[in-house]
């Protein structure tokens, strides 16, 4: 066993053979949320396997992406990429009409060395439609780093403000990223509001056209824990102040967020314990469930230090938290906030595996006997058919689980593999 | 490039991949960039496997790019052959190892104790089953080439007359049950099984192949090279036909019993005919005499298409409209087989050329894949699922092969069930239809179409889609011929309307009345 009883977080780092899904998997719901969009995912037909299939019956319902699939001639430069990007953008601009195109570069264009980023503005310019490049490959990227790589690029293209604000904080506005439901992104925009801070604007908005202004003195908050590339544009490029908070994903990390965002504005918030315990009281038929048992992250979302955090505070033991990639600054309130949690609830720190190496992962697995595993769909029929209680992780990331009211919706996830057990498996 | 949404066969990897965790301990190594192992998680949700999938990917990251993938691909061989002693590790190239063009084949001289070889597949020459195919066929050369060095080949016949099955496979549509009934199939005729390869094969058993007197590949995608290997090398016959549907069972049957010198097969053909399936006498009763003439599109793999083309159109009596496949690959030999048994073959991989056909041809139901039935529930036309590729639904817990006597039973319920039941049929018509949804243009399938006709200046000339369902001029319907439309049962009234509306352009009528109407059903004897 290798819990031990540490002060401080534990990080370690292993060979990163594991499974998750490829970044363009964002495709699926960043084409759903900016509504006048087209994803064009430039690659080959492995891509085009892998969305046609993760993405089950989205396919068949027109969904507002294509793949630009290479095929030899492309590849061994007999064509010339240029004509017939050219050719495709046009003909979707023909057929749909978007207000942008994403390019959605992949590992095949990285490895040909296709000038996309090159080729985007000359094209942009005779079609008169916006091209977003992102390179969302599976060569340097995981998963739900797919939207941070779109994000960044997104960044790119919102306008500038060029008033510098005279007085910071003056106004109380913050431009919030990271893309969530409609429903999600008015919940909080509402909390905020209750505290009298604004929210001047979304990265990603409903709509391409629709963009917020950002520049110098514009104050930024991330709700996911994978968008630091689009942290580090907002700050770097576009000189805008990133409130570093702990990520609105439970009860807890959603005071603690707000929390955060008021502080920076300096404002007392109100009534905000009171929600957090109302909310707390509310699930209580859920944490009857969960309290004391043992949950193994084995990692492929980077939602994973929040959600541990969550589950710590609902009395949960984390074994182990595996995790694609681990930016410590971007997360180092989440971080910081996990590490309370564990001392609070008296419970040893969860070792942080960044990079796992999945047949490791699943001989610890062996060992400890965790009550949930939360994995990826590769793994689960196996873990079960071992007696191992499963979640898919990926669930996670199409539920809608951020703010007060959506912490029922996690709990709902974590507790079904054992609601399930009660049922069948009385005896 | 191609603009595409949807594909029926999937790359190359897929394929190689399906025969390897096919075989008992076999171990494939991917060597492709993170994500692209999305092959366990296929095998694990359809199949509903138990195992983990032997499949590992050495992932292709920016270091690999930077020094070379040599030392990966080399640390990962090692530690599978330590971690799971696997008999052999077959390392499996990627679209992206395609082009990264190392010399992977230099990588597997590695000091294990499993035989590593490397899949001779490129991915932008052949798709998921050609690869399938020639990994099959890969992998058993190298064992009977290896027991050949070892002088360990043993040639001779099994005492019993005995085959091989050829070609089941991991994630094959239907496949493991296709699998018992040939089985039993086989024990009712006195035959033993030598060998099912490559699903739950052993490669240690690869080298008495040979002992069987008579290869069978039930499927035409997979499993032909293997049979043409041990063909060429050992003279053992092969037979390539595909026992589905009552008539074809019974040539698989007498062609292997010729070969096989059996006795008294035609007792047996006649009994399980009779007795076991249901299809002839289904054929025969009133029931199925309503399925008369309807017009069906069939379109699937090389394997089911043709198959389910001639049971339809000489074993029910359908009218098969349309058949086709995606295996481009294998055109020539699919247009030979539904040659006769339908109207029009339509060869392509191109999902949209599929749904366009459907439209303009209006079947009463669809045979198909996945794709298809989609595509029927965008036109309100009823369809059955004859192949890969599937979902999960597909992958039945129930007894349901395709191939066989029961196969023709499983068929006939698919058949009858896909179409609107004989009596109901006759009420709608009768009563003139029970939904009381407004008659509308049925809205293109897709708002692409619309926009591209439009585009060209409605030319139409390449979306039959548009062809069929807009009228070249606006045509009015007056009341009573609304009315009359809607008296016809919902399933044809597209195929009417866009009938009496072509008479009307022909013939630059403006107003749709009833005397239009009664001229077009002249005309076309449609109604």
């Amino acid at each position: 066993m290798t819990t031990s009883f540490s002060e401080t977080l534990k990080f370690e780092c292993e060979s990163g053979n594991y499974h998750t899904f490829c970044p363009i998997s964002c495709v699926a719901w960043l084409y759903q949320k900016i509504e006048d969009s087209f994803f064009l995912v430039i690659g080959t037909k492995t891509c085009g396997y892998f969305l046609q299939n993760a993405l089950g019956v989205m396919i068949f319902a027109e969904p507002r992406y294509a793949m630009a699939e290479l095929e030899e001639s492309d590849i061994s430069a007999q064509l010339n990429d240029y004509k017939e990007l050219k050719r495709l953008c046009l003909q979707i601009k023909q057929d749909r009409n978007p207000s942008v195109i994403v390019w959605i570069g992949t590992c095949t264009t990285e490895i040909i060395k296709m000038d996309l980023e090159g080729m985007a503005p000359k094209i942009e310019a005779e079609i008169g439609i916006p091209i977003v490049v992102a390179r969302a490959n599976g060569l340097d990227y995981a998963f739900t780093q797919g939207e941070d790589t779109v994000l960044s690029a997104m960044a790119h293209r919102c306008l500038l403000s060029n008033q510098r604000k005279k007085f910071i904080n003056s106004d109380n506005e913050v431009v919030l990223f990271g893309s969530v439901s409609n429903s999600i992104a008015t919940e909080l925009t509402l909390d905020l509001k209750k505290q009298g801070v604004k929210v001047s604007g979304w990265l990603p908005s409903q709509k391409y056209t629709n963009l917020p202004t950002l520049g110098e003195g514009v104050d930024v908050c991330g709700v996911h824990p994978f968008l630091s590339r689009t942290a580090t544009t907002l700050m770097r490029r576009r000189k805008c102040r990133l409130i570093g908070a702990p990520f609105p994903i439970g009860p807890d990390g959603t005071r603690a967020w707000i929390e955060k965002i008021c502080q920076v504005f300096d404002i007392e918030p109100t009534n905000l314990h009171d929600r957090e315990n109302k909310v707390w009281g509310n699930l209580e038929n859920y944490l009857k469930l969960i309290r004391g048992k043992s949950v193994f992250f084995m990692g492929d979302n980077l939602l994973e230090i929040s959600l541990a955090r969550f589950l710590i505070r609902c009395g949960m033991i984390i074994y182990e938290i595996g995790i694609p990639y681990m930016d410590r600054r971007f997360q180092s309130a989440e971080l910081d906030l996990l590490e309370k949690t564990c001392h609070e609830m008296n419970v040893p720190l969860p070792r942080i595996v960044e990079k796992p190496d999945n047949y490791n992962q699943i001989q610890r697995i062996r060992e400890l006997q965790p009550d949930i595993c939360i994995c990826g769909m590769a793994h689960a029929n196996p873990l079960e058919a071992r007696n191992i209680s499963t979640k898919w992780s990926v669930e996670f990331t199409f539920a809608q689980i951020h703010g007060f009211t959506n912490a029922g919706n996690i709990l709902e996830l974590v507790t079904r593999p054992l609601r399930r057990n009660l049922l069948i498996f009385k005896d | 490039m191609k603009l595409a949404y949807w594909m029926y066969a999937g790359p190359a990897h897929i394929g190689t991949l399906r025969i390897a965790s096919s075989f008992k301990n076999v171990h494939a190594i991917m060597h492709a960039p993170l994500g692209d192992d999305y092959f366990n998680v296929m095998r694990s949700m359809l199949e509903r496997e138990r195992d983990f999938t032997p499949v590992t990917a050495s992932v292709v990251d920016r270091h690999v790019l930077a020094r070379g993938s040599q030392q990966k691909v080399i640390e990962n061989i090692t530690r599978k052959d330590k971690e799971e002693t696997p008999d052999l590790i077959v390392l499996t190239p990627t679209c992206t190892s395609s082009i990264l063009q190392e010399d992977l084949n230099a990588f597997i001289n590695v000091n294990s104790k499993s035989d590593v070889i490397l899949a001779d597949v490129n991915h932008y020459r052949v798709n998921e089953l050609q690869a399938a195919d020639r990994t099959l066929q890969q992998i058993v050369r190298y064992y009977i080439e290896k027991a050949d060095k070892l002088d360990q080949l043993d040639l001779t016949l099994t005492k019993k007359p005995s085959v091989n099955i050829i070609g089941m496979l991991t994630l094959g549509f239907h496949n493991q049950h296709d699998c018992r009934e040939l089985k039993r199939l086989l024990n009712g005729l006195g035959v033993t099984v030598n060998q099912v390869i490559p699903e739950g094969g052993s490669i240690h058993d690869l080298k008495h192949l040979p002992k069987a007197w008579l290869n069978i590949v039930p499927y035409r995608e997979v499993g032909l090279m293997t049979a043409e290997y041990l063909k060429d090398r050992f003279n053992r016959p092969y037979i390539a036909t595909t026992p589905m549907g009552v008539i074809e069972t019974g040539t698989w049957i007498r062609e292997i019993a010729q070969i096989l010198q059996l006795q008294n097969y035609e007792s047996y053909i006649n009994q399980q005919t009779r007795f076991v399936s249901q299809a002839a006498w289904f054929a025969r009763s009133i029931d199925c005499q309503n399925l008369t003439g309807k017009k069906a599109v069939v379109f699937g793999d090389a394997t089911h298409g043709a198959s389910m083309t001639r049971i339809l159109a000489r074993e029910m009596g359908l009218r098969v409209s349309c058949s086709g496949t995606y295996c481009t690959h294998d055109a020539d030999w699919f247009r030979e087989q539904v040659q006769g048994f339908c109207d029009e073959v339509l060869i392509t991989d191109d999902h949209t050329q599929v749904s366009d056909m459907i439209a303009r041809l209006e079947p009463a139901a669809i045979f198909g894949t996945q794709m298809e039935r989609h595509i029927g529930k965008r036109f309100d036309i009823p369809s059955g699922v004859i192949s890969a590729p599937v979902h999960i639904q597909n992958f039945t817990l129930g007894y349901r092969p395709f191939l066989g006597y029961e196969g023709t039973n499983q068929i006939a319920d698919l058949v009858y069930n896909s179409f609107t039941l004989g009596m109901e049929d006759k009420l709608l018509d009768m009563f003139g239809g029970h939904d009381s949804k407004e008659i509308i243009p049925k809205s293109t399938h897709s708002s692409i179409y619309k926009k591209v006709s439009h585009s060209f200046g409605g030319r139409q000339q390449n979306h039959g889609l548009t062809a069929a369902l807009t009228p070249k001029l606006q045509l009015e319907w007056t009341f009573d011929a609304q009315e009359e439309i809607k008296k016809i049962p919902s399933f044809v009234r597209e195929k009417v309307k866009s009938n009496v509306e072509k008479y009307a352009n022909q013939n630059s009528i403006k107003i749709i009345d009833l005397d239009v109407m009664y001229a077009a059903k002249e005309s076309f004897h449609a109604l």
